[in-house]
């Protein structure tokens, strides 16, 4: 029995349920938090070596075999996707030990982000697309009780956008499972793709793509639904935007691949002609929106809209390369994302503000956390050799060989135009004076305490695995190539689930 | 402190509450093939707390409850899970259900199982959630 692909479900939810039965007790809570994570972790690992060993891994959930009950399968999307998970799970969850307040800690912090955790595992592991619906709702419930965790107002209006786009996208999600169920009667995915093979309504399965498509779309953040992330992330609490910002998107994405090249495969010309346009103008008007903002979460967060731009055009050129560059850039991402958000908390922590007009003066008096910046932000921008110029060359390198010039351009000049934005926060947060006015005091005398040391820990870390993925790159380019071989034979998946019952 | 309820309300509510609380462990237990199961239990339950707690008071409902609800909660979660797991040791896939039938002296069979086991986790849950939101609704209010 391979109980490797469950478990990464199982360990948050018994996690989170922990949680709630010690709720007075935040030590508890804390160290539950923490051994959850690195377990999260651990069995994610053995997922992968299982996933590099056999291929797929599959689990019948209650022994009720495919089509029928749920399924869980793992390809190597799905083992990349849940190992990077692991390690935000345990990024986070030691950067909580320090920045979580001890109200939050009683108002179910742990558990909702234990809960969000199980909730991403299980999207990224299930292989029946109403259970992928299920998991969703799991993710939104959690994500939305945690963004408003302190209960100001920014953050309901925040929240309130975050919730409606989300409520929309889901109930246009449902009404293509709804449909597509109608069409084929089976919602297990593989089965579903087997069925539509054989299905002669052409019209009416196009239409329920682009319903699909915009269902993700906008849960991915893509253009032109994206405003909630920009609108909601930077209100929640640090911790808890690192989280969202490295995971929640790419979960939309990650369905996006997973529907776009399992299920949606019959005409390519016209889903993956919109997937395009939609890829470019995410990029454009993410990185323009950035451009405009002065608040440092804010900038991150669109940055985070014009990132997923280029993992959709991975997926909207749908060749071999230009998947191995989309999965090879999530990967990055989700990495250098969440540690520059967990950057900005830090520098909140010593000046009190993410304004970038009141920021500033931090590399006199704290070089190491400079670099630290650099390491993420440069590797963003894509500047060699960090992780993010190789995401990009692949990416582009793929949309000049396809031809495609134009959004190749986009490609560049977003680069271009993200390394302004990486600048801009170097100068105004890091390099100029601060501003006459700002209480310096926690910057210049204080020492670095012992909970501020904690904050540090998962920044390095992350850091680490940058400058690892940029100066190694072999190997992740080699996962993220035997993740594009599965994705592009879609019938080693179908196999795989449906054994001989096909 | 809520204004006390009515001589009718008073008294109704002294019988009715045993009486539904009896009624919600009936649902639990016969909802595997029947209609009932652990959520409409959990809901019949909270039912008829909240007509004790608009008849006596959040504070006397605290005490009839004993535990309080937002431990429910957690255990809930926590026996819930634990239904999961009983099939690794039969070597098969996780939720399969295992039956452990009782023969009782008499003929009565009594199958012990674990949708059973997770029905009574979400009754639990369903019990200590709502009771957590209604108490604390009731407390903001007699503040």
């Amino acid at each position: 029995m391979s109980f490797e692909v469950a478990l990464p479900i199982l360990i948050p939810l018994l996690t989170g349920a922990l949680c709630v039965m010690f709720w007075r007790y935040n030590a508890i809570q804390r160290a539950l938090s923490l051994v959850g994570s690195f377990a999260l972790l651990a069995t994610s690992i053995w997922l992968m070596i299982s996933v590099y060993n056999d291929g797929h891994v599959v689990m019948y959930m209650g022994n009720w075999e495919a089509p029928f009950g749920i399924t869980l399968v793992a390809d190597m999307l799905s083992a990349i996707m849940v190992v990077l998970t692991g390690m935000m799970a345990v990024a986070i969850a030691i950067y909580s030990l320090s920045s979580a307040s001890p109200s939050h800690e009683r108002f179910g912090y742990y558990p909702l982000m234990h809960l969000l955790l199980a909730g991403v595992a299980g999207s990224f592991l299930t292989g029946d697309i109403f259970n992928l619906y299920v998991w969703f709702e799991v993710m939104l419930i959690a994500s939305f009780a945690l963004l408003i965790l302190g209960g100001e107002r920014a953050q309901m209006e925040g929240a309130v956008k975050y919730v409606t786009l989300n409520l929309l996208s889901s109930a246009i999600f449902l009404s293509a499972i709804g449909l597509l169920y109608g069409l084929v009667g089976t919602l297990n995915m593989a089965d579903i793709a087997v069925k539509l093979g054989e299905a002669e309504n052409a019209g009416l399965i196009d239409v329920i793509a682009v319903m699909f498509l915009i269902a993700f779309g906008i849960k991915a953040a893509a253009f032109p639904l994206f405003f909630w992330l920009p609108a909601s992330y930077h209100t929640g609490p640090v911790a808890v935007s690192a989280l969202f910002a490295g995971l929640l998107t790419k979960v939309g994405v990650y369905a996006l691949f997973r529907v776009f090249t399992l299920i949606f495969n019959q005409n390519v010309d016209f889903t993956h002609e919109i997937l395009l346009w939609m890829a470019g103008f995410t990029m454009l008007t993410g990185v323009l929106g950035a451009a405009a903002q002065f608040e440092f979460r804010r900038i991150l967060s669109f940055h985070i809209v014009s990132q997923i731009g280029y993992m959709i055009l991975g997926l909207a050129l749908f060749t071999p390369l230009a998947l191995i560059g989309g999965v090879f850039y999530i990967m990055h991402h989700i990495i250098v994302k969440t540690n520059l958000f967990l950057i900005s908390g830090i520098t909140h922590r010593l000046l009190g503000t993410y304004d970038l007009k009141k920021l500033g003066g931090i590399y006199k008096s704290r070089p190491f956390l400079s670099i630290l910046f650099l390491i993420p932000a440069l590797s963003l921008a894509g500047v060699p050799p960090l992780s993010g110029f190789f995401a990009k060359f692949i990416i582009i390198r793929a949309g000049v060989e396809a031809d495609a010039w134009v959004i190749t351009g986009i490609a560049l000049l977003v680069g271009l135009l993200t390394l302004y934005s990486m600048i801009k926060i170097w100068a105004e947060v890091f390099w100029k004076k601060l501003p006459k006015g700002q209480d310096d005091t926690a910057l210049v005398e204080g020492k670095t305490s012992a909970s501020t040391v904690v904050l540090y820990i998962p920044v390095v870390l992350l850091a680490v695995c940058t400058l690892f993925i940029g100066l190694n790159g072999q190997p992740i380019y080699e996962f993220a190539e035997y993740s594009a071989a599965q994705l592009l034979n879609p019938q080693g998946y179908i196999d795989a689930v449906l054994g001989g019952a096909q | 402190m809520m204004k006390p309820g009515t001589i009718i309300l008073y008294t109704a509510a002294r019988f009715l509450v045993p009486l539904q609380l009896l009624f919600s462990v009936f649902l639990l237990l016969r909802g595997h093939n029947e209609p009932g199961g652990g959520f409409i239990a959990g809901l019949v339950a909270a039912g008829a707390f909240t007509l004790y707690l608009f008849t006596f008071g959040s504070a006397v409902t605290r005490d009839l409850m004993r535990v309080d609800p937002r431990n429910l909660i957690g255990i809930g979660l926590f026996i819930g899970m634990l239904s999961v797991f009983p099939a690794v040791f039969q070597g098969q896939a996780f939720l399969t259900a295992q039956w452990w039938p009782i023969m009782l002296p008499g003929g009565t069979e009594i199958k012990l199982s674990t949708p059973l086991i997770f029905d009574i986790g979400v009754y639990l849950t369903v019990v200590g959630a709502t009771m957590t939101m209604i108490i604390a609704l009731t407390e903001a209010e007699e503040r």
